[in-house]
C-alpha cells in the first residue's frame, strides 16, 4: 500500500507543479487588485474588440469544420474510394504542422507576395492582415477534430441500424438524420467542443496571418501577448482569465459528454 | 410472395460466398437457410433483403426482377442477427419507424404499432429503451419493426442466436405461431440443425457457397443427398466406410443374426436414450444409440461381445446419385472380414 | 488545405536545394531546429514515464477527487496555448511567488511543452490500461512474480503501444509548439530559440524564403512523426488489440 500511496503522491504532485498552480496563480495575478480593477483590464475597447472578434471566428469556423468533419467522416467509415489511405492521412496533417508554419503557408499561398495574391488583390478579396485569413488559419488548424472524434463513433455503431433503416424503407438522407446522427451526436459533440477550444484559443497560426493590427485582427489569444509585450499585466492577465475561464466551460462539457457517451 | 434466387455468385475479395446458388421459396411458406458458418447462408440472405449486391445471377420476387432495387423498394422486412435496434428510441419508436418514414398519418401508426406490440406480447413496454428490454424482448421487438411495414417477405439472420437456450425454444414455437397467423413468406438462417427441422417447411442446405439440398427436414434428414447433409443435419456413427445415424444401429447378443462383432467399452444413459460405445474387431470405434428399454432388455456391460447390425440399411445415406463419399458401402468388405 | 503547404514547399525550395540547406544550416537555424529536436525529445521522454504514471494512477488507484483530477488532464488541449504560457510564466517567472524563476531559460521552454503536451500520453494509455486483462497480472502473480516484474513483464508491453502512440504525437506537438512558448522562453537566439519562433520572426523580418525553408525542414520532421504512429497504430491493429 505504501507503494501505491507514493506513486499517487507522485502522479499528484506532477499535475499540480504543472497544471494546477500555474492555474491558480492566473487568477491570483487577475484579481490581485480587486474585482474592479480586473473588470476594467478586460472591458478595455481593444480586449471587448477582441473578444467579438475571437468569437466571430468561433461562429464561422466551428460550423463549417463540424459538417465538413461529419461528412469526412462518414467518407473513412462507411465508403471505400480510391486514395482514401492518403485522404485519411492528409486529414491529420494540421496535427503535424506548426501552427506558425500554417499561417506561413497561408501567407505564402493567398498573401502578397504567394501564388494567388495578386488575382485575389484584383477580385479586391484581402486574405492576409484580414479576419478571413485568419478565419481559414483557423479552419486549417481544427479541421481533424471532428473527423478524429466521429469515426470511431461510427466504426463503434457498425451499420447494421442503418441497414436496418434501408430495410425498413427510409431513404438514404431519412437514415442520416433519424438512425446515424442520433447515434454519433455525442462523438460529434465532443469533436465541436475540441474544435471550439482550438478556435478559441490559436495564436501561432492566426498570429502570422493577422498582422497583429490591434483594434482590427487582434483576437483575444493575441491580446493576450501584446498587452504582456506592453507591460499591460493587467489586460494580459484579465484576458487570459477569460480565455482560461472557456477552456474550463469546455473541459466540463467534455467531461459531462463523456458520462453520457458511456451511459 | 413466392422468390426465386436464379444462379446467384458472390464473392468479397478472394473469399467466394456463394457460387451460383439457385433456389425457390413458394408463397407463405416457412423455409431454413441451414449451414456451417461461412457457408454463405447468411449472406444468401442479404442479397435476398438487397443488403448485396450479387455478382451474377436474379433474385425474383414474385415473378419481378428484383437484383437492381434498393433495399427499401423490396417489401422485405429483415431481421438482424443482434436486433439492430435503434439504441435511441423508444420500442413504440422502433416499431413505427418504417410507418414514420413513409409518411403514414399519426393515428394510423399509432393504432398499428400497438397492434403489433399486441402481436409479439410487447404491450407494457412501449415506453422502454431497447437498452431496458431482455434479449427475447429484443428479438421480438425487432420482429414488430419488420412486420410493421407489412413486408412481402420476412428475412430472419440467425434470429435466435444471441439467446438463451430455453429463450430459444420458446421463441421457436412462437415464430411458428407466428407464420401460421401472418402467412408472410419467411426464410430463416440459422446453423442449427434442430432449429431448422423444428421450426421449417423447407430446408437449404448450404456448404461452402453451394446449396447441399433442398427439401423437407424430412427428406433432408432421411435422405441427404451427400456425406455432408448426413453428417450436418443429424448424428452419425462410421461402419467400415459407411456412414449411418447411431439411433439405426441395432445391438444383437448372439451371432446367427448376421452383424460386426464387437466389444462394449462404455454405456452411458442420458435420460430416455442410452449411448453405447463400441470398438470392431478392426479396432474401429463407433457409438449406438439405443432407447432405454431396449438397453435395458439386452442388459449391456461393458467388456461385453455383441453383434452390430445397421437396422437400416446404411445405403439410403447414399440416395443421392454418386455422392462422392458413397456412406455404406464399405460394409460388405468389413463383414468379410 | 494542401495548395498552401504546396506554396509553402515551393518556396522552401524555390532557391534550390543547395539555397534550401544553407538557410536551414544557417547558424540561427541551425541552432534554433537542434534545440526543438532536443527539447521535444527531452518532454516526451518526461510525459512518457510521468504520463504513464498519471495514467496508472486515474485507473487503478481510487480516491477522492479523482474525477476531477481525470478532468483537468484535458485542460492543456482546451487552454489557449498562449494562456498556458502567461501561466506558466506567472508562476516560475520573475515576481514569482514561490522564488523560482525560470523565465528565459531552456529550463522554462522544457516546462511549456511538458505543459501542453501532458495530455497525450494519459490519454492515449488510460483506455488501454483499463482493458488490459487483470486475469493476466493475477496469472503472473501467481507464478510468483513481484509486483515490479509483473509490471515490467506483462502491464508495460501492453502499454507500449499506447505509450509510443501518444509519445509520438506528443513529439509532434513539441517541434511545432509557439504559443506556450513565446512568452517565456524570451526566444534569445542560439539558446532558447525554438523553430517556430525563428520562423515567425524570418516573417516578421520579411524573409520569407528562409522561414519557408526551415518550416519545411519542421514540417518533415513531423510528417516523420505522424507516419511513424501510424505505422504503430497498424501493427497494433494487426495484432488484433
Amino acid at each position: 500500500m505504501g507503494s501505491r500511496l507514493s506513486l499517487r503522491g507522485l502522479a499528484l504532485g506532477y499535475l499540480t507543479v504543472l497544471l494546477v498552480f500555474p492555474l491558480g496563480m492566473v487568477g491570483y495575478r487577475t484579481f490581485e487588485h480587486g474585482l474592479n480593477a480586473a473588470w476594467n483590464a478586460a472591458t478595455t475597447p481593444d480586449a471587448v474588440h477582441a473578444f467579438w472578434l475571437t468569437l466571430l471566428m468561433v461562429a464561422v469556423a466551428v460550423p463549417l469544420n463540424t459538417i465538413f468533419g461529419v461528412g469526412a467522416a462518414l467518407l473513412i467509415a462507411r465508403r471505400e474510394f480510391r486514395g482514401k489511405a492518403l485522404f485519411n492521412a492528409a486529414v491529420d496533417i494540421p496535427f503535424a504542422v506548426s501552427p506558425v508554419v500554417v499561417g506561413l503557408a497561408l501567407i505564402l499561398a493567398y498573401g502578397q507576395p504567394g501564388w494567388f495574391g495578386k488575382d485575389l488583390a484584383g477580385a479586391g478579396i484581402q486574405v492576409i492582415f484580414n479576419p478571413l485569413g485568419m478565419i481559414i488559419a483557423s479552419i486549417f488548424i481544427s479541421l481533424p477534430f471532428v473527423v478524429r472524434e466521429t469515426v470511431p463513433v461510427l466504426r463503434e455503431i457498425g451499420t447494421e441500424q442503418e441497414q436496418a433503416a434501408a430495410t425498413l424503407g427510409a431513404r438514404s438522407w431519412q437514415t442520416f438524420w433519424r438512425i446515424t446522427l442520433p447515434a454519433i451526436r455525442w462523438g460529434v459533440a465532443y469533436g465541436v467542443i475540441l474544435t471550439t477550444a482550438r478556435v478559441l484559443g490559436e495564436f501561432g497560426a492566426v498570429s502570422v496571418v493577422s498582422g497583429k493590427l490591434v483594434g482590427k485582427t487582434e483576437t483575444l489569444p493575441l491580446h493576450v501577448q501584446t498587452a504582456f509585450e506592453d507591460f499591460n499585466l493587467a489586460g494580459a492577465y484579465s484576458a487570459a482569465f477569460v480565455l482560461a475561464l472557456m477552456a474550463f466551460v469546455a473541459v466540463l462539457s467534455m467531461q459531462l459528454l463523456k458520462g453520457r457517451e458511456t451511459a | 410472395m413466392s422468390i426465386i434466387v436464379e444462379g446467384v455468385s458472390k464473392a468479397f475479395g478472394d473469399f467466394q460466398a456463394l457460387d451460383d446458388v439457385s433456389l425457390e421459396v413458394p408463397d407463405g411458406s416457412l423455409t431454413a437457410l441451414l449451414g456451417p458458418s461461412g457457408s454463405g447462408k447468411s449472406t444468401l440472405l442479404r442479397v435476398i433483403a438487397g443488403l448485396e449486391e450479387p455478382d451474377s445471377g436474379a433474385v425474383l420476387i414474385s415473378g419481378e426482377d428484383a437484383t437492381r432495387l434498393p433495399v427499401r423498394r423490396r417489401g422485405v422486412g429483415f431481421v438482424f442477427q443482434h436486433y439492430a435496434a435503434f439504441k435511441h428510441m423508444t420500442v413504440r419508436d422502433n416499431v413505427a419507424f418504417g410507418l414514420k418514414v413513409r409518411r403514414r398519418q399519426r393515428a394510423e401508426i399509432r393504432a398499428r404499432v400497438d397492434e403489433l406490440l399486441a402481436l409479439v406480447h410487447l404491450e407494457g413496454f412501449a415506453d422502454r429503451y431497447p437498452a431496458q428490454l431482455s434479449g427475447g424482448q429484443r428479438q421480438r421487438m425487432a420482429l414488430a419493426r419488420a412486420l410493421a411495414v407489412e413486408p412481402r417477405v420476412l428475412l430472419l439472420d440467425e434470429p435466435f442466436g444471441a439467446l438463451d437456450a430455453n429463450v430459444r425454444a420458446e421463441l421457436r414455437a412462437w415464430l411458428r405461431r407466428l407464420h401460421d397467423e401472418v402467412h408472410v413468406t419467411t426464410i430463416f438462417v440459422t446453423h442449427d440443425q434442430e432449429e431448422a427441422m423444428d421450426v421449417a417447411e423447407q430446408v437449404v442446405v448450404l456448404n461452402h457457397a453451394r446449396v447441399e439440398q433442398i427439401g423437407s427436414p424430412r427428406e433432408v434428414y432421411e435422405h441427404p443427398q451427400s456425406e455432408f447433409v448426413m453428417r450436418f443435419v443429424g448424428p452419425v456413427t462410421e461402419i467400415g466406410d459407411g456412414l449411418v445415424r447411431p439411433h439405426d444401429i441395432d445391438l444383437r447378443l448372439d451371432p446367427d443374426d448376421g452383424g460386426l462383432e464387437a466389444m462394449i467399452e462404455r454405456v452411458v444413459h442420458l435420460g430416455f436414450e442410452v449411448r453405447v460405445e463400441l470398438t470392431l474387431a478392426s479396432d474401429r470405434r463407433l457409438w449406438a444409440q439405443l432407447t432405454r428399454a431396449r438397453a435395458t432388455e439386452l442388459e449391456l456391460e461393458p467388456g461385453q461381445i455383441v453383434w452390430v447390425r445397421p437396422d437400416r440399411s446404411p445405403s439410403s445415406a447414399a440416395d443421392g446419385e454418386g455422392s462422392a463419399a458413397r456412406p455404406g458401402v464399405g460394409i460388405a468388405g468389413e463383414l468379410g472380414d | 488545405m494542401l495548395l498552401p503547404l504546396a506554396a509553402l514547399v515551393a518556396r522552401g525550395f524555390g532557391g534550390g536545394l543547395d539555397a534550401f540547406w544553407r538557410a536551414v544550416t544557417a547558424p540561427d537555424a541551425k541552432s534554433a531546429l537542434f534545440f526543438t529536436i532536443g527539447a521535444s525529445v527531452v518532454v516526451v521522454l518526461v510525459n512518457a514515464v510521468f504520463g504513464t504514471l498519471v495514467a496508472w494512477v486515474l485507473v487503478r488507484d481510487q480516491f477522492r477527487g479523482k474525477a476531477a483530477v481525470n478532468a483537468i488532464i484535458d485542460l492543456p488541449f482546451a487552454l489557449p496555448t498562449i494562456v498556458a504560457g502567461l501561466t506558466l510564466l506567472a508562476l516560475y517567472g520573475p515576481r514569482g511567488p514561490l522564488g523560482i524563476d525560470v523565465a528565459y531559460t531552456r529550463i522554462a521552454v522544457l516546462l511549456a511543452l511538458a505543459f501542453v503536451t501532458l495530455p497525450f500520453v494519459v490519454r492515449a494509455v488510460q483506455p488501454v490500461l483499463m482493458e488490459v486483462d487483470r486475469d493476466m497480472e493475477d496469472a503472473a502473480a501467481s507464478l510468483g512474480a513481484r509486483s515490479s516484474t509483473v509490471f515490467r513483464r506483462i502491464v508495460l508491453p501492453n502499454l507500449m503501444p499506447a505509450i509510443l502512440a501518444g509519445g509520438g504525437l506528443a513529439l509532434a506537438r513539441c517541434l511545432g509548439e509557439f504559443g506556450s512558448v513565446v512568452l517565456i522562453s524570451g526566444n534569445i537566439p542560439n539558446k532558447t530559440e525554438v523553430s517556430s519562433v525563428f520562423i515567425s520572426k524570418q516573417i516578421e523580418g520579411d524573409n520569407l524564403t528562409g522561414a519557408a525553408a526551415v518550416s519545411v525542414a519542421l514540417l518533415l520532421l513531423s510528417l516523420v512523426m505522424l507516419l511513424a504512429v501510424g505505422a504503430i497504430q497498424a501493427r497494433r491493429a494487426r495484432r488484433g488489440k
